[in-house]
C-alpha cells in the first residue's frame, strides 16, 4: 500500500457512497448506518474479523476467569483430592456437606484472626499509604526545572517495577537480623534488632514496603490530574488576591477531589485483599498470629493443608463480601456526587 | 501521518527554571530549601538500599569481612559472584527460564491482547456490548484461589511452563487502555485504508500499531514486568526444583539463607562471600527491570489513564 494512494481528507474518504454498504462487506468503509438498516446478519458478516479477533482474549478469559467459579461447589463438599488428579473427577466423586464448612470457619479462632489481621493492615495501610501520593504528587508537581523533574520521577517509579520478592529481600538486607540498621547498631555497641520477624511492628513494616515500592507510582494519576488545571484559574486567584497556600486549597485541591473520591472508592472495593504476595512471603517469618490474611488462610488451608473444601469456603466468603463492599462503594460515591468506577 | 512538531526557538535548558509568569510570587529561600530536602530524601531513601546491594555484590569476600557486613564504599570491584552464578547451575538456569517465560509469555499477552483491543475498538460493531462486558465483569469478581488451583491442575498444566502463562496471560486494564488509544485514531484514516483494500489485520499492522508505539512500549513492559516478577504460581504448579524461575530461586537463597546447589562448599572454605552471591542474585533480577523502565518513563501516563469506557 503506497501512501500516495491514501486519501487525506475526509472528503474523499466518504466519496464511495455509491458502492452499497452491505454488499461492500469487508472492503467498504465502517460507516454508521442508520438504525436499523442492517440486519444483524449483515453486521456479523461486516465484522465477522473483528469478532474474530476477540475471541483468543474471550477464551481465556471465559476459561481462566468463568469457569473456575463453578469449582466453588468444593465450599459445600467434603473435597478429597486423593480420588484423582483431575479436579473434576475429584469434584464428582466427593460427598456434598451442605454448610458444615461454613460452619467450621465461623467456629474458627484462626479465621477471626486472619479477618482481625486483614481489617488492621487495611486501615493501617489506608491511613499512612493513602496520602503519600498525594503529597509527594504536590512536592513534584511544584519542581518547575523539566530535568530535575524528570530525573525525580525515574526514581520515584523505579520500585514500583521491582517484584516483591526483591522488596522483601531489599528490606530484610536493611532491616532483618543481619541487616544494615543491626550491623549499625552492633557497631556502635548496641544490640542488634530484627524488625523482619517482629509481629507487634508487622502491620507497619508492611505499610512502609509499600510506601517504598508503590508511593512514587501512585503520584501519576494526580499528576495528570495537576497537569489538567487551566493555568488560568491559579492566575484569576492570584490577582483576586490568594497566596499560594490559598491557591492550593481553593484551585489544586478541588482538582484533585474527583480522583481521590476514585481511588478511595477503588480501595475500599478491595478492602479484603492487602497485598497477598507480599505477605505470604513473610507469613513464616512472623507466624500465622501477626501475619495471617484472610488470603493466606485460604492458601493455608488448601494448597499447605490439601483441606480443599474448607479453604474454598473461606475464599468464597472473602469473594461475597468483597462484591458487596465495591457495589456499595460505588453506591456512597454516586450518593455523593462523585462518579464511581461505573456509572449509575 | 508523523505531526508536526514545533521546533523551539532558543536552545532548551533542561536543568534552569523556565520563566515564572507575573503574577507569581518569589518563592521564598525556605520553602525552596524544604522542597529540595523532601524530593532528596525520597529519592535518596530509594537509591540507598539499591547501592548498597549492587556495591556489597561486586566486593570480594574481604571487603566484606572488614566492613562488618554491607559494603557502603566500593573498595575494588569484583565479579567473582557473578563468575561463580553464571557458570552453570541452579542460577544460571533459573535466569534463563525466566528470560523465555518473559519472552514467550509477553509476545503471547501482547498478541492476544492488541487483536482484542482492536476488535473492541469500533462501538458499533458486533457483539461489541457483549464482549466488552464479558471482559469488564473480571474486574469486580475473582473465583477464587480454590477453584483456581483446582481447573489449572485439571487442565493437566501442572507441571508445565504453560501454567505460568495462561491463567495469568491478559489483563483486562491492559486491553482497555490499548482500546482506549486505538478508538482515538482517525476514522477517516482507517476508512481510507478499507477502501484501498486493506483487511482488518493488515489495517491493525500497518496503520493503528503504527501510530500507537507508545502505549504499546508502555503495555509492553507492563506484561513483561509482570512476568518476570511472578513467583506465586510457580510455586504453586510446579513441583520440580530443577523447573523454578529466578524468583523463586531468590526467595529460596536470599530470603531462607540457602546456598546455591554447588557453591556450599565454596562459601564454607571462604573462597566465596554468601552474602555477595544473594546481593549478586537480586542486582540479576532488578538489573533488566532498571535498564529498560526509564525509556518508557515518558509514556507512562498514556498507560495509566483509560479515562471512561466508552461505548
Amino acid at each position: 500500500m503506497s501512501h500516495s494512494t491514501v486519501p487525506r481528507s475526509s472528503t474523499e474518504a466518504a466519496a464511495p457512497e455509491k458502492t452499497p454498504v452491505a454488499s461492500g462487506d469487508a472492503i467498504g468503509p465502517r460507516e454508521k448506518p442508520p438504525a436499523g438498516k442492517l440486519t444483524l446478519r449483515h453486521r456479523f458478516r461486516r465484522d465477522r474479523v473483528m469478532v474474530l479477533m476477540t475471541l483468543p482474549a474471550v477464551l481465556l478469559v471465559l476459561v481462566f476467569n468463568y469457569l473456575p467459579i463453578a469449582g466453588n461447589v468444593v465450599a459445600f463438599q467434603d473435597y478429597d483430592p486423593y480420588v484423582s488428579d483431575n479436579g473434576v473427577i475429584a469434584i464428582l466423586n466427593s460427598p456434598f456437606v451442605g454448610l458444615e464448612n461454613f460452619q467450621r470457619i465461623f467456629e474458627d479462632s484462626a479465621f477471626w484472626n486472619a479477618v482481625e489481621n486483614t481489617l488492621v493492615l487495611f486501615f493501617v495501610q489506608l491511613v499512612l499509604f493513602f496520602p503519600i501520593p498525594i503529597l509527594l504528587a504536590l512536592l513534584i508537581n511544584s519542581v518547575v526545572r523539566p530535568r530535575v523533574r524528570a530525573v525525580a520521577q525515574a526514581v520515584l517509579y523505579l520500585p514500583h517495577f521491582f517484584s516483591w520478592v526483591l522488596v522483601i529481600a531489599v528490606f530484610q538486607q536493611m532491616f532483618g537480623g543481619a541487616g544494615m540498621l543491626s550491623q549499625l547498631l552492633r557497631q556502635n555497641g548496641y544490640d542488634g534488632i530484627d524488625i523482619m520477624t517482629n509481629p507487634d511492628t508487622f502491620p507497619f513494616l508492611l505499610t512502609a514496603q509499600s510506601v517504598w515500592k508503590d508511593a512514587g507510582w501512585g503520584i501519576i494519576v494526580f499528576l495528570a490530574a495537576l497537569a489538567s488545571v487551566s493555568p488560568d484559574l491559579y492566575e484569576a486567584a492570584a490577582m483576586d488576591g490568594a497566596g499560594r497556600w490559598r491557591r492550593m486549597w481553593h484551585v489544586t485541591l478541588p482538582a484533585l477531589r474527583p480522583v481521590i473520591a476514585l481511588l478511595l472508592v477503588l480501595r475500599v472495593g478491595d478492602a479484603l485483599t492487602v497485598g497477598f504476595e507480599q505477605i505470604l512471603l513473610q507469613r513464616d517469618a512472623v507466624g500465622p498470629g501477626a501475619g495471617e490474611v484472610l488470603d493466606t488462610f485460604v492458601w493455608w488451608n488448601g494448597v499447605r493443608n490439601q483441606d480443599f473444601g474448607y479453604a474454598a469456603a473461606a475464599g468464597l466468603i472473602k469473594g461475597v463480601v468483597s462484591i458487596g463492599l465495591v457495589l456499595a462503594a460505588n453506591k456512597v460515591a454516586h450518593l455523593m456526587g462523585e462518579q464511581g468506577v461505573y456509572k449509575k | 501521518m508523523t505531526a508536526v512538531i514545533d521546533k523551539p526557538v532558543r536552545k532548551p535548558r533542561p536543568w534552569a527554571a523556565p520563566p515564572r509568569p507575573a503574577w507569581e510570587e518569589e518563592p521564598s529561600k525556605a520553602g525552596l530549601a524544604g522542597k529540595g530536602i523532601a524530593l532528596a530524601f525520597a529519592c535518596l531513601a530509594i537509591l540507598f538500599p539499591i547501592w548498597i546491594v549492587v556495591v556489597t555484590s561486586l566486593s570480594s569476600r574481604k571487603t566484606i569481612d572488614e566492613a562488618g557486613g554491607l559494603v557502603m564504599v566500593p573498595k575494588g570491584i569484583t565479579f567473582i559472584a557473578y563468575q561463580e552464578l553464571l557458570s552453570g547451575g541452579q542460577v544460571t538456569r533459573a535466569a534463563i527460564i525466566s528470560i523465555l517465560v518473559t519472552l514467550v509469555g509477553t509476545l503471547f499477552s501482547m498478541t492476544v491482547s492488541v487483536l482484542c483491543a482492536y476488535g473492541l475498538s469500533r462501538s458499533e460493531s458486533f457483539g461489541h456490548r457483549w464482549i466488552l462486558m464479558t471482559l469488564l465483569a473480571t474486574m469486580f469478581f475473582s473465583a477464587g484461589l480454590i477453584p483456581t488451583y483446582l481447573l489449572v491442575q485439571s487442565l493437566g498444566l501442572t507441571d508445565s511452563y504453560l501454567a505460568l502463562i495462561l491463567p495469568s496471560a491478559i489483563s483486562v486494564f491492559n486491553i482497555l487502555v490499548l482500546r482506549g488509544f486505538f478508538m482515538g485514531i482517525s476514522q477517516e484514516l482507517i476508512d481510507s485504508a478499507r477502501i484501498d483494500g486493506a483487511g482488518d489485520l493488515r489495517i491493525l499492522w500497518r496503520i493503528v500499531m503504527p501510530l500507537s508505539r507508545a502505549v504499546l512500549a508502555v503495555i509492553t513492559l507492563f506484561y513483561a514486568v509482570g512476568y518476570w516478577s511472578a513467583w506465586f504460581n510457580a510455586s504453586l504448579y510446579l513441583n520440580d526444583q530443577d523447573m523454578m524461575p529466578l524468583q523463586n530461586v531468590m526467595i529460596q537463597l536470599v530470603q531462607r539463607q540457602e546456598a546455591p546447589v554447588g557453591l556450599g562448599q565454596a562459601i564454607k572454605t571462604g573462597q566465596l562471600s554468601g552474602l555477595a552471591i544473594q546481593m549478586a542474585v537480586m542486582v540479576m533480577a532488578l538489573l533488566p527491570v532498571a535498564v529498560l523502565s526509564p525509556f518508557v518513563q515518558k509514556h507512562f501516563r498514556k498507560g495509566m489513564l483509560t479515562g471512561a469506557v466508552k461505548g
